[in-house]
């Protein structure tokens, strides 16, 4: 039980904590419940196709079908969290103007929506599949069947919960400087997700290590710890990388960083948008 | 114009380069059992690529799993899946199977094998 429970619990939480920031970063937007609900069955029912079909999965491209269809949808996820960056670079001050004004729901941009119920589907497919292969090696062996989902169950609600800690106190940092955080936590997950997606590539021989390891520092923080996994997730902390992942990394933060940069550092035009925020508090010129 | 056509060439170069590291056979196998791994420490040389054949003779999927050497891959059961290694460098790198970690196995870079 207690096997399963810690099992569980490492993989919910590397979903939990990002559509956690994801569900935050998106204040404002209607019905973010619902999409995130939404974005978690499409997840769920991922994994378990992912999970069924593993065996054809993992005979495609001559062996490669795992770690190409990884990479395939980590470099999806990471260009949907780009894309929402770079979108809350041009127009985040309106959508905060809006929202501190009227303390109500604003029209949001695609990008929004499309990143926070694709994100999470990806999410909890990547980690559900795992779990569901796991649920039923374990399942399938000699363990108890009650204790199994009992651990399972508390290994869900416990990682779960962890996520929504995360999102509870993004939510409490007042909207202009959430958005500026939840955009530097995002830039993050993305640089991981794309050194991540790198990692899988160099795992089936199309792109070269470079140097493997760059460095070791799995003395220092494991990759099996719960903290290392959750590194991992919101950072995409690995304790041995190689080179090319590295690289992929820096060179996915600067891209996206920098374009977010070039969008959003105009002080003059911020300072404009500010303006119109405090103007749309008057009642008046709002209705 | 000229500049595309040079950036394409080094592309192209790298990833044949690529190509041609990866087309080096290696026959090095691991066997994924219920209670052990066979062999439990599987000695590869260092400084090159590696390929190694994991075989899972459970009756249910493994995942062959090492964060020292940045991998995992599931296994289905009784299925075999390779795997790229290195070029790595002298030293002990233990791995698991993540849905049964009790049973672990190392492989083993020795010193001196291959220069780098």
């Amino acid at each position: 039980m207690i096997g399963a429970l810690v099992i569980v619990f490492r993989e919910v939480i590397e979903a939990a904590l990002v559509i956690g920031v994801v569900a935050a970063a998106v204040k404002g937007l209607p019905h973010r419940g619902r999409r995130v609900a939404a974005g978690a069955a499409i997840g769920v029912a991922g994994s378990i196709l992912v999970a069924a079909g593993l065996g054809v999965l993992s005979r495609l491209a001559d062996g490669r079908g795992q770690e190409l269809f990884q990479a395939t949808v980590l470099v999806a996820a990471g260009l949907m969290l780009a894309w929402h960056n770079l979108y809350m670079a041009r127009h985040g001050h309106e959508v905060a103007g809006k929202l501190t004004a009227m303390g109500s729901a604003v029209t949001a941009g695609t990008a929004s929506v499309t990143m926070l119920v694709g994100v999470t589907a990806i999410a909890v497919m990547r980690e559900g599949s795992e779990v569901a292969l796991f649920l039923y090696a374990l399942a399938a062996g000699h363990a108890g069947s009650a204790g199994l989902a009992l651990g399972s169950l508390v290994g869900l609600a416990c990682g779960a919960a962890v996520g929504f800690v995360l999102y509870l106190g993004l939510s409490r940092i007042p909207v202009r400087r959430l958005f500026t955080i939840s955009g530097w936590v995002i830039l993050f997950i993305a640089a991981g997700m794309f050194a991540h997606a790198a990692g899988y590539l160099v795992a089936v021989g199309w792109l070269p290590p470079l140097m493997a390891p760059a460095w070791d520092s799995s003395g220092l923080l494991s990759g099996t710890s719960v903290a290392g996994r959750a590194l991992g997730a919101l950072a995409g902390y690995t304790p041995a990388p190689s080179l090319t992942q590295v690289l992929f990394w820096l060179a996915a933060f600067v891209a996206i960083g920098g374009a977010m940069m070039k969008h959003g550092a105009k002080p003059a035009g911020a300072r404009t948008m500010t303006a119109h925020a405090t103007a749309a508090k008057d009642p008046v010129q709002e209705s | 114009m000229m500049k595309w056509r040079t950036l394409c060439t080094a592309v192209a170069l790298t990833l044949m380069a690529g190509t041609v590291i990866a087309a080096k056979p290696a026959p090095y196998a691991i066997d994924i059992h219920d209670d052990h791994f066979e062999p439990e420490t599987l000695t590869v040389p260092g400084g090159t690529r590696v390929k190694i054949a994991i075989t899972n003779h459970r009756s249910v999927p493994a995942e062959f799993e090492s964060s020292e050497l940045n991998r995992e891959k599931v296994v289905p059961a009784g299925t075999t899946m390779e795997l790229w290694l290195g070029p790595l460098k002298p030293g002990r790198y233990r791995f698991f199977d993540d849905f049964n970690p009790r049973v672990t196995g190392w492989i083993v870079v020795p010193d001196g094998g291959h220069p780098r």
